[in-house]
């Protein structure tokens, strides 16, 4: 669905992405784990289009994503969770969800897409005119979350969703994942938390300083000596 | 109590285009942290276009408005696109260079196409003033606060609920991620300009209206005052702007009836600095701390 080759990426002089090549395929949970600093959200930035690659190829749904305007992603079916949530903290909970589908404009479909959400984040139904400004750290990631589904994608990527949670919230949050999956929607996940994302993902890429340095099996992955040392801490 | 009513609905009624004005200066600084200095010379390009309007093409005062307000919104798109746009990304200072680059560009292209001599605006509009006890209201005044006062109404109604209006302010948030949704960034940075240069043509006309002459650098004055309207009110946030506005214009009005006209922009500005010393952010304005 997502394919990825020999991408890199600068910052002014500093070579922050190398030759990196990776796919997501239809239906999978695939995760990107490494320290902060490897590139992981640099890698997302680029294939939303935020930043731009010096070389290296973007396809999704076998179209080069360097021919499409950012703002068009969301058309094709790629749907970005940002780092950091950045929901419109000004806005209701409501009005953030609406934004999520501003390119539907379709009112029946949209209720429904708002059932859809409540049914995977009942809070957020609680909530729904309060200020997303006013959620707590889990409520915000949820509402990113909803508002990123709100787009019907047929990928989801999701930047650290687990920054800033207490284990607990993120357990809950990665068997959300875990649901969106299981309904049909292709994940991408970039995690620091490389125990939660291997325990959720088919398949996984272990990224340091710009270069993927190993790939395979997530299971696998988790009982492999080296990233047991370096990202699993023991 | 004649007098202070009187110098109260004078006040309104500048105070109203101040907070007409203004709304195009807080709407664009919301969404692209810019100070748009061209946006009080978008006043004189209003009411030369409305004057061309009614003398060159002979239409009548109401369509007049119509056609400023074309223009107005012309001009203030393409000013973005090509001046602004490019500088997007680039330190803020630059832009806002650029934006006293394009008053002066506006004030001068204006003085050579029709000189530096000022222009009478003929509106002849005979409705008799209303009157109620002692205090006789002007039609031309009555129709500016009102108008105003509708338009500030219908501005609001377009923020909170349209789906432009939503996605302005989804812009003004982050415009990273009101891209991740789909929202066209370019677009609704053009909708903000326009629609802030359409409230400054009508401005324009109503401002006329109270002082009927049109002249290459009429912009600049209640360009100033909007401007500091709108940070007295809280930059950024528009019911801030209508009012800062309207205590403007009561302010100097209120001064010039009971004090001294000289002493009316002093006394606006003396209000502007107090407020800014005890509440930076302006009236309405939140306060600010900066993320880490």
């Amino acid at each position: 669905m997502l394919k990825v080759e020999n991408l890199n990426v600068f910052y002014g002089a500093i070579h922050a992405l190398h030759d990196i090549s990776f796919q997501v395929n239809k239906g999978e949970i695939v995760t990107l784990i490494g320290a902060n600093g490897a590139g992981k959200t640099t890698t997302l930035h680029t294939i939303s289009g935020l930043l731009r690659q010096k070389s290296g190829v973007i396809t999704f749904k076998d179209k080069n994503l360097a021919a499409v305007h950012p703002h068009k992603l969301v058309t094709l079916g790629l749907s970005q969770v940002p780092e950091g949530r950045r929901v419109f903290a000004q806005m209701s909970v409501l009005e953030n969800l609406e934004m999520g589908a501003y390119i539907r404009k379709n009112a029946n479909e949209m209720k429904n897409d708002l059932e859809m959400v409540f049914s995977h984040f009942p809070r957020l139904k609680e909530r729904v005119k309060q200020l997303a400004g006013t959620l707590s750290g889990g409520e915000q990631q949820m509402l990113a979350m909803g508002r990123a589904l709100m787009s019907h994608p047929d990928l989801l990527m999701l930047d650290e969703p687990s920054m800033g949670l207490s284990p607990i919230l993120v357990q809950e949050i990665f068997s959300i994942i875990q649901d969106v999956n299981k309904v049909g929607t292709t994940i991408l996940l970039v995690e620091q938390n490389a125990n939660m994302a291997l325990s959720i993902a088919n398949r996984a890429y272990v990224l340091e300083t710009g270069r993927i340095v190993m790939e395979g099996n997530a299971r696998e992955l988790m009982s492999n000596d080296d990233v047991r040392k370096a990202y699993l801490g023991s | 109590m004649t007098l202070f009513l009187n110098q109260l609905i004078n006040g309104l009624q500048i105070g109203s285009i101040y907070a007409l004005i203004a709304l195009g200066y807080t709407m664009v600084y919301g969404i692209v942290k810019l100070i748009n200095f061209a946006h009080g010379d978008i006043i004189m390009v209003g009411a030369y276009a409305a004057l061309l309007a009614m003398t060159g093409l002979g239409v009548p005062f109401y369509i007049a408005i119509v056609i400023s307000m074309i223009v107005c919104v012309v001009v203030g798109v393409v000013i973005e696109r090509v001046a602004y746009k490019p500088l997007r990304s680039s330190p803020r200072i630059s832009s806002l260079i650029t934006a006293i680059g394009v008053s002066l560009f506006l004030q001068n292209l204006a003085q050579t196409i029709f000189s530096a001599t000022p222009k009478p605006f003929d509106v002849k509009i005979s409705v008799a003033p209303i009157v109620i006890g002692d205090v006789s209201i002007n039609f031309t005044t009555l129709i500016t606060i009102v108008v105003s006062l509708l338009l500030m109404a219908l501005l609001q109604f377009i923020v909170k609920s349209t789906r432009t209006g939503k996605a302005m302010r989804a812009v003004s948030e982050d415009m990273g991620a009101a891209q991740l949704m789909g929202i066209n960034v370019n677009n609704t940075i053009s909708a903000t300009f326009a629609i802030g240069c359409a409230l400054a043509a009508i401005g324009a006309v109503l401002y006329c209206m109270a002082y009927p002459q049109v002249k290459p650098t009429m912009g600049s004055l209640p360009g100033l005052k909007a401007f500091i309207a709108a940070v007295l009110g809280g930059i950024g946030i528009i019911p801030g702007a209508m009012l800062g506005g309207l205590i403007m214009g009561v302010a100097e009005s209120m001064t010039k009836g009971y004090i001294s006209s000289q002493l009316a922009d002093a006394v606006v500005y003396g209000i502007l600095i107090f407020v800014l010393l005890v509440k930076p952010a302006g009236l309405l304005g939140k306060k600010t701390s900066e993320k880490v």
